[in-house]
């Protein structure tokens, strides 16, 4: 009897890519359940139609290139990208927008290149940032955490506006929404105002902003709201390299460069440079470090590479953040350094066992 | 002054994985000796280098440890008859080798006598000049028994230029499954310091490690006992990592040193051997008796008794299996060495070699396979296990791209096909396959333009022989025309030039001689690549197999100066 005779190894360990992308989902969790705390269910909902959304594209695209479909489905991929995006949407975003943000990211950033393994971009981030140049409107349209909120929606109320935008009696969009701590602060700043104004106009007591009509934004050491939300994915991201998922190079180097950088302006000028705290923890800081720069088919691939890959996502998040027109910038930073992961591929090499190599 | 307790400082290896280790199945009853079978298949190339020649006939009696087969050259190895009986056939036989080919084999028909052959034990090899003791060796017929089968007096033959500062005893056994050098250790460890003594003499070697790993406690326990205030001797316990007991993984790991690539351990002052390897040592130097044996772990989830066996060469593994209670229906394959670089066998009525430590007989449960094949994913968990810390993403794209040139330039001949790679890659792509068929297809090519390089100087030679021909039929025309003045000016100048090329040609002849023992490696290696990425390539998506089927050239054959049926083409043996 004839036995197959494949080549060595003949072990495999217990590993593969749905089981490293349901890890990642897992990891997720702390963050989205912080997440759905202060800004209820819309990122839920969002969550949801970004998935059929992904899966579907993804089964079309397979299907047109005449590739097998299931294999590719079950990876996670797809799956994983949809949440992304639909973590970057703010709360109450119509359904279109998250559907046409995951159709392009899987469509044109993943499947246009090749599918899994072959994209240079991240597809999530360039399905945000074609929103974002695309519905400037609809992608800074945030609510303020639920806390804080005047009126909030309940989980039908929510449903009803994401899908058919239908608002309960008496409720008009513009008092739900709010600009973003970021985003407040970018403005405030503008307008020639110190941190210290805009922290004592905006992140005043709750009596004190009701008196004033202002929501206070600011919370312990980021945006309010938001620190809990960046804390939770520092969680799930902690989690993610304790059990050798990703590895500690690219967020250690995003957030330990961005807390550099923004600890020497801050240092310089405490007036007009925000606290290198509100910079970790608010906006994408969190989210992007541990579960966007570290897609590793994007991302720079030695560990002395993913170091100098880390630090220039940090560094131009702070840059951007401070001096460009957008009050967030960890997706423009994670494509920028897309584009130079190759080049640093090409340059930092190891030395090879046995080999004197400068 | 052994020392068991003594902390040695140790150093690591980069990268490195730790399978599941499944050596506890085989270890659980003492060894035994394995049946005589009623026939013995010797192949007459059991080892790396040359095949050995026969020197019995068809229907010649030979008596057990009688030599039938002497080495032929440098790099080889005797073969000796495991048992008494009558020879009843030299021919081509299925070898065990990954190629699947066949080769020339010596049957013998036991006669159940087991009867010696006269022998002859050296008394005091203390007062034994090393180099002969170094025949002694050699015409034992010993090999490296970790798996490589590289002739062992080649490595007792210490460099005039360099003192051996370390000689390295390999216990280390880093493969999952296999157990065959740990209970050796368990059971027999005083041949192993023996034949160490031994190795040390022939080498003036300054000191001595025993390396075992530290997931075979009751072996370090028993070699310690043995090694017990002998000076010079450590024994040293390392924490088990695969691919620990290669060469140069362990040789970094007990001294500190890399192996230069391209490099031998013996460059740095270092040699290293298997702990098995001792003890063969020991039974020809002490006893005068050649290799006739080996112990082999018959083990895996298709085996009801799983152990160790003493077995004579040439036992068919059918016969193993049977001896330890094999159900064959479950069998989905037949490993020969470990589970990470031993190759899967077609059948079991092959035969046990020199360089077969171990059988496993895998169920379709136990190896979890039929994964599919992914994109990578550019994770980089493959980078981080390579112990030689190449890339081995990088080296995975050129070699699907065939881009051959920048492969090399990522250093594929240094990778150790150890598989830690495939190993890890949570897309399951079959990375040291694509290595191997690269390796396959430069080594052809090279050979491919040397021959057109002889081509076209064959053919230039012959332009300018018949152009000295022309001249000189010239010249003798010239001369009967006018005699006197032309002499031998016009003749002379090519004939020069021609001499030269004569030269040449001489040179590349020899080359040629040099490299056919290389030409035949890389025909077999890319037919072995074809043959595997053709079964295997198919897996993963239609592309994906189309663009690993090679070009190579045709060769079904393997003759008698063939150089590459042992188990392992690199130097490296991982135990």
């Amino acid at each position: 009897m004839p036995f197959n005779t494949p080549t060595s190894p003949h072990q495999l360990a217990p590993t593969s890519i749905t089981r490293v992308m349901v890890m990642v989902m897992l990891a997720l969790i702390p963050g989205v359940a912080a997440y759905v705390w202060f800004f209820d269910w819309g990122v839920v909902i969002n969550i949801c139609i970004a998935l059929v959304t992904a899966l579907t594209c993804e089964a079309l695209i397979l299907k047109l290139r005449q590739r097998p479909v299931m294999p590719s489905l079950s990876d996670g991929s797809a799956a994983l990208t949809a949440i992304l995006i639909a973590l970057t949407l703010p709360p109450l975003s119509p359904w279109w927008l998250t559907v046409i943000g995951v159709a392009f990211a899987i469509i044109i950033a993943k499947q246009l290149y090749g599918g899994l393994g072959f994209n240079p971009f991240n597809p999530a981030m360039v399905g945000y940032v074609m929103l974002l140049i695309s519905f400037p409107r609809e992608m800074t349209s945030w609510i303020p955490p639920s806390a804080l909120a005047d009126n909030s929606l309940d989980f039908l109320e929510t449903a009803m506006f994401i899908l058919f935008h239908v608002l309960p009696d008496g409720v008009t969009f513009d008092a739900l929404t709010e600009a973003t701590p970021l985003d407040s602060l970018k403005t405030h700043l503008a307008l020639g105002n110190t941190v210290n104004e805009v922290r004592a106009q905006l992140g005043l007591d709750e009596e004190t902003s009701r008196v004033l009509s202002v929501i206070p934004i600011f919370g312990a050491i980021g945006g309010k709201g938001w620190e809990w939300v960046g804390g939770g994915f520092l969680l799930g991201g902690l989690w993610l390299i304790y059990k050798k998922v990703i590895s500690w190079h690219i967020p250690v180097a995003m957030l330990g460069s961005l807390l550099v950088i923004s600890s020497l302006f801050y240092l310089i000028d405490p007036e007009h440079y925000a606290t290198p705290m509100f910079h970790l923890f608010s906006g994408a800081a969190m989210l992007g470090a541990f579960f966007i720069a570290t897609d590793p088919v994007t991302a720079a691939a030695s560990n002395r590479g993913k170091i100098i890959y880390g630090c220039g996502i940090g560094i131009f998040t702070y840059v951007i953040r401070t001096w460009g027109g957008y009050p967030d910038a960890v997706a423009f930073a994670v494509l920028l350094l897309n584009m130079c992961a190759p080049l640093i591929d090409h340059y930092f090499k190891s030395s090879v066992f046995g080999h004197k190599r400068d | 002054m052994s020392s068991c307790n003594t902390p040695e400082k140790r150093w690591k290896f980069h990268g490195g994985v730790h399978p599941e280790q499944n050596k506890r199945q085989s270890t659980v009853e003492p060894s035994a000796q394995a049946r005589m079978p009623e026939k013995l298949i010797l192949p007459l190339h059991q080892h790396i280098g040359a095949a050995a020649e026969a020197i019995v006939e068809v229907g010649d009696r030979v008596l057990k440890g009688q030599k039938i087969a002497s080495a032929d050259g440098y790099v080889s190895a005797p073969i000796h008859a495991p048992t008494s009986g009558k020879v009843i056939d030299i021919s081509e036989y299925p070898i065990p080798h990954p190629s699947g080919l066949r080769a020339l084999s010596i049957v013998i028909e036991t006669d159940g006598r087991d009867e010696w052959v006269e022998y002859k034990s050296t008394q005091d090899y203390t007062r034994t000049n090393p180099s002969h003791l170094r025949n002694i060796i050699r015409e034992a017929g010993v090999v490296g028994l970790g798996g490589a089968g590289f002739p062992s007096f080649i490595k007792l033959n210490p460099s005039s230029q360099k003192k051996i500062k370390t000689l390295i005893l390999n216990g280390v056994e880093c493969e999952p499954y296999i157990t065959c050098d740990d209970m050796l250790m368990r059971e027999d460890p005083h041949s192993i310091i023996e034949g160490t003594h031994i190795m040390r003499h022939a080498l003036q070697a300054e000191e001595c490690v025993i390396a075992i790993e530290d997931n075979k406690p009751q072996a370090y326990e028993s070699v310690c006992k043995a090694a017990e205030g002998i000076k010079g001797l450590r024994v040293a316990l390392v924490p088990t990592r695969y691919p620990q007991g290669s060469e140069k993984q362990l040789v970094q790991v007990i001294t500190g040193k890399e192996v230069p690539s391209n490099g031998l351990a013996i460059n740095i002052g270092v040699v290293c051997h298997n702990v098995s390897t001792a003890a063969a040592i020991y039974r020809a130097i002490h006893l005068g008796q050649p290799l006739i044996s080996r112990m082999v772990t018959v083990t895996g989830a298709a085996v009801k008794r799983p152990r160790n066996l003493e077995v004579l060469f040439g036992t068919p593994i059918e016969a193993l299996l049977q001896q330890c209670s094999v159900e064959s229906e479950q069998i989905e394959r037949l490993v020969m060495g470990g589970p990470m670089m031993g190759f899967a066998l077609h059948d079991t009525s092959l035969p046990v070699i020199k360089t077969t430590n171990c059988i496993i007989a895998a169920t379709r449960k136990e190896l979890g396979l039929d994964q599919p094949v992914m994109p990578c994913i550019r994770c980089g968990a493959c980078a981080d296990v390579c112990p030689v810390k190449l890339l081995p993403q990088q080296l995975y794209w050129h070699a699907r791209a065939k881009e051959l040139d920048k492969a090399q330039e990522y250093d594929l001949f240094d990778c150790i096909e150890c598989g830690c790679c495939s190993y890890v890659c949570p897309s399951h792509i079959p990375l040291v396959q694509f290595y191997r068929f690269a390796k396959g297809a430069i080594w052809t090519q090279e050979q491919e333009q040397k021959k057109s390089d002889q081509a076209r100087e064959r053919h230039e030679f012959r332009l300018m022989r018949v152009e000295r021909e022309k001249l000189a039929r010239e010249a003798k025309r010239a001369k009967k025309k006018a005699p006197k003045p032309k002499k031998a000016a016009a003749p002379k100048a090519p004939a020069v030039d021609g001499a030269k090329m004569a030269e040449k040609m001489r040179d590349e002849a020899m080359n040629q001689r040099d490299s056919a023992v290389n030409a035949r490696k890389a025909e077999i290696q890319a037919a072995v690549a074809r043959v595997k990425a053709k079964k295997e390539g198919a897996a993963p998506k239609s592309d994906e197999a189309t663009s690993i089927t090679p070009a190579a050239p045709q060769k079904s054959g393997i003759d008698k100066k063939d150089d590459s049926p042992a188990a392992s083409d690199n130097n490296e043996q991982v135990q």
